[in-house]
């Protein structure tokens, strides 16, 4: 009964989508205010009744309700609660519901927040959101359904992928649908603002928010997802360039751009069409990423439901919304007049060069992750294009992009002289330089990529606590540390961003230029050496779980004759579902990991044992929560909170 | 992103082994180091997407070891490689190579830069030749003086 609720009320759903598109449309065509107000209870009604379908699927899960095709195939009673309500998300039909569920949520709160947008605007915006929720609940009503019944119920179920059954994944895809989905919204705001023909400051205000959510969110996803990698998948890689991540790479990419040309709009009036254009696109490759993720027409390590049918419908959704939202553009974009102006050396060309170098490298990954598609149809090649690919021609982009970051950041509005803006850099680039030849030293020049890493990635930080000492002004210290607490959080929020940035650079270079890899065979009560550390193979035992047993290892770690750690690495089978994972030990630490990983018996006797030491492995994703951190700061800046507070105050205030 | 449903070799795989196995390796460890420098390039066949060097599928195990024959032999890096895309095709290779419509592929990114770049400083120029934006307009005029006004 309750399933067949929640089916009703995704039908209902799309109804209600239906109108939210239509009659605001009309509306602010007319100018009918009537109509135009139709918009914001629709989504708010959107979004509770997709809410109660979520709940619904949640609910057949939980109880384990086997007459549900989706539960037999995705679910087992004996799984543990966590990974009964995360499996709503875990599998094709129940993801997408997470989407719709998210789609509706940003249409809502655009109503709920929304309140000094201008009528006509807000209208639009909520019409183009309704639209694109029309077009996924028919995805899902037509191709997808979660609630489909079978004839005769099984007494239990197939399971869920045991690589999925991990807190770190159960909590990662809604991190990254939230952010595709949050994407939505700036699509909505240039599609209302090509139909209205007019972008000004405003506009860049309030698009603004919305993307930084978006960004916030897949900035988190992508740091989760890249965390689960390293830890789960057994030897330590923290990015394949597999297409399913460039997926979510991509749109992460653009949306970096937006943020910062949106900026522009906002404080300059300038570089309109092309935010508008960023806005449509970051959207779009959120669209694409779905479009590979489903239609399998791109073999990836994480294949999700492959399906032609599937693949087709995204494919048809991505044609019309991206189609029909260029064409516009080229039709309108002629009319979005840009008012300031900039010299050739100023904070906009800054912006542009950011502009530039991120969307490029986003063109990168994307024709390297559809390169094998178009040889196979165009010369019927056969070809793979892999990390040394991605590698050589992606990083160049992001060392430019670090390279002239901290300057580009610091550079007055309009008219700038590059050397004045250089001078406070002088000190952060010695240390910079500093740390690269200590870097080489200490490493004997095992690699000439680390000591350029470091060198950038101290640069940044560096950078970064320069930029913010500058904006404390002049005087005496502790005045200068009076003003640092009252600077406006978005600054903070850029300091805390761009630093973050160095520090993820910092931990790739040092994961992949300096880790020690070990592998060998060791019996029980054998010992070796890996770098500083003794590591002895204790023991083997057996260990019951809930749904799988598990092989466990005891390995006991030294240094100069003094535990470290006794360390629990250990091989998991799932036998409902056939496979068997690795989990490593890992024992973290801010200089770095100590990663253990337990294979298989061998023939002679004694287990394969594969060890690392990680180096700085943590700082990659502490940078990725750097950066968040940084979003989440910009975010709560005062002329967000002041514009939200002035709605209820007083009415009709414009936020220009 | 979705990592979510895991590697099909995965689950073509009752016990997966580890990846590099102890007893396949090298008693030379400069050999072996090329051998694993060669392989992080080569791709697991039926896998997706993975090199040999992270696959712990058993045709990954047999192109280790067919790796590592050719180099214990004495193969040159190039040689090596070669012999198992003569094998294998062009597929294997992660890396793609320049050759023929290839070229596309890794000019594709320095051609996107230099004209975007060249777009952007004809764009630049002409906003910093603009004339100052003209103030208020007559409708901004009007709108200020009612805002003043209340």
């Amino acid at each position: 009964m309750i399933v067949e609720l929640g089916h009703f009320a995704l039908i209902l759903a799309f109804v209600v989508a239906l109108i939210q598109t239509v009659l605001p449309l009309i509306g602010a065509q007319r100018n009918d205010p009537l109509l135009m107000a139709v918009a914001g209870p629709a989504a708010t009604t959107q979004f509770l009744l997709i809410a109660v379908s979520f709940g619904a699927l949640t609910y057949a899960l939980v109880t384990s309700d086997f007459s549900l095709r989706l539960v037999v195939n995705n679910s087992h009673t004996l799984k543990p609660m966590l990974y009964k309500v995360a499996g709503v998300w875990g599998n094709h039909e129940g993801s997408l519901l997470l989407w719709v569920l998210a789609l509706s949520f940003y249409g809502a709160t655009a109503h709920w927040f929304g309140g000094q947008l201008p009528a006509r605007l807000k209208a639009r915006v909520l019409a183009v959101q309704g639209a694109v929720a029309v077009a996924f609940l028919a995805f899902m009503l037509w191709t997808s359904n979660p609630f489909l019944r079978l004839e005769y119920p099984p007494m239990n179920g197939h399971d869920m992928n045991p690589l999925l059954q991990d807190p770190g994944l159960a909590f990662h895809p809604p991190f990254l649908y939230f952010g595709y989905v949050g994407l939505s919204m700036a699509f909505a705001f240039a599609v209302a603002a090509l139909i209205e023909g007019k972008v000004d400051a405003a506009w860049g205000r309030w698009v603004r928010p919305w993307t930084l959510v978006a960004w916030l969110f897949l900035t988190i996803g992508i740091t989760m997802g890249s965390l689960w990698a390293y830890y789960e998948l057994g030897w330590g890689g923290f990015w394949f360039w597999d297409p399913v991540e460039n997926a979510s790479f991509m749109p992460w990419l653009i949306a970096t751009a937006l943020l910062h040309s949106a900026i522009v709009v906002e404080k300059r009036e300038s570089l309109k069409a092309w935010t508008i254009l960023l806005a449509i696109l970051a959207f779009g490759f959120s669209l694409i990423g779905t479009f590979i993720v489903r239609s399998g027409v791109i073999t990836s390590v994480h294949a999700f439901a492959s399906d032609p049918t599937r693949g087709m419908f995204v494919l048809g959704i991505l044609a019309v919304f991206v189609g029909g939202a260029l064409t516009l553009f080229a039709a309108r974009a002629g009319q979005l007049e840009s008012k300031g102006v900039f010299a050739m050396v100023s904070r906009e060309t800054g912006l542009v060069l950011n502009n530039l170098l991120l969307t490029v490298a986003c063109f990168v990954v994307f024709i390297g992750t559809i390169w094998p598609l178009i040889a196979e149809i165009l010369w019927s090649r056969a070809v793979s294009v892999g990390p040394p690919f991605f590698n050589a021609a992606f990083m160049p982009f992001m060392i430019a992009l670090a390279v002239i970051l901290p300057i580009g950041a610091v550079l007055p509005w309009k008219r700038a002289d590059l050397g004045r803006a250089m001078r406070p850099f002088v000190g952060a680039l010695a240390v910079a330089i500093a740390a690269a030849l200590l870097a080489y030293a200490l490493t004997s020049g095992q690699s000439a990529l680390g000591p350029l890493g470091v060198a950038l990635a101290v640069w940044l930080v560096a950078g970064a606590v320069v930029d913010l000492w500058q904006r404390c002004g002049r005087g005496s210290f502790a005045s200068r540390l009076g003003r640092l607490t009252r600077l406006p959080r978005a600054d903070l929020g850029k300091t805390v961003a761009h630093a973050g940035m160095g520090v993820t650079i910092f931990g790739i270079v040092a994961l992949t230029s300096w880790a020690v890899e070990d592998i060998r065979v060791l019996k029980v009560g054998e010992s070796f050496t890996l770098g500083a550390y003794q590591v002895q193979l204790q023991g083997v035992h057996d260990e019951p779980g809930p749904n799988y047993t598990s092989r466990v290892a005891d390995m006991l770690v030294t240094k100069d004759g003094a535990e470290v750690a006794v360390m629990h690495p250990a091989k998991r089978t799932y036998p409902v579902a056939a496979m068997a994972t690795t989990e490593a030990a890992i024992r973290p630490g801010v200089f770095g990991d100590i990663y253990l990983v337990v294979g298989d018996p061998q023939d002679g006797g004694g287990y394969a044992v594969r060890s690392y030491l990680k180096p700085f492995a943590d700082w990659l994703w502490l940078g990725g929560l750097m950066m968040a951190l940084g979003g989440v700061l910009s975010l709560t800046d005062r002329r967000y909170r002041v514009a939200a507070g002035a709605r209820r105050t007083v009415v009709g205030v414009p936020a220009e | 992103m979705k990592r979510l449903l895991l590697p099909l070799a995965f689950a073509l795989l009752a016990s997966p082994a580890l990846a590099v196995r102890p007893d396949e390796m090298l008693p030379d460890p400069g050999q072996e180091a090329r051998a694993r420098e060669l392989s992080q390039g080569l791709r697991c066949l039926v896998c997706r997407n993975e090199s040999i060097d992270d696959s712990d599928a058993d045709l990954a195990h047999d192109l280790r070891v067919l790796l590592r024959d050719r180099i214990a032999a004495g193969d040159s890096d190039s040689q090596a490689v070669d012999y198992i895309v003569a094998r294998y095709g062009e597929f294997v290779l992660l890396n793609p190579t320049t050759k023929g419509a290839n070229l596309i592929l890794w000019l594709a990114g320095p051609a996107a830069l230099l004209a975007g770049a060249g777009l952007a400083f004809i764009i630049t120029r002409r906003r910093a030749a603009a004339p100052e934006a003209a103030g208020l307009t007559e409708q901004d005029k009007a709108r200020l003086a009612d805002l003043m006004k209340e």
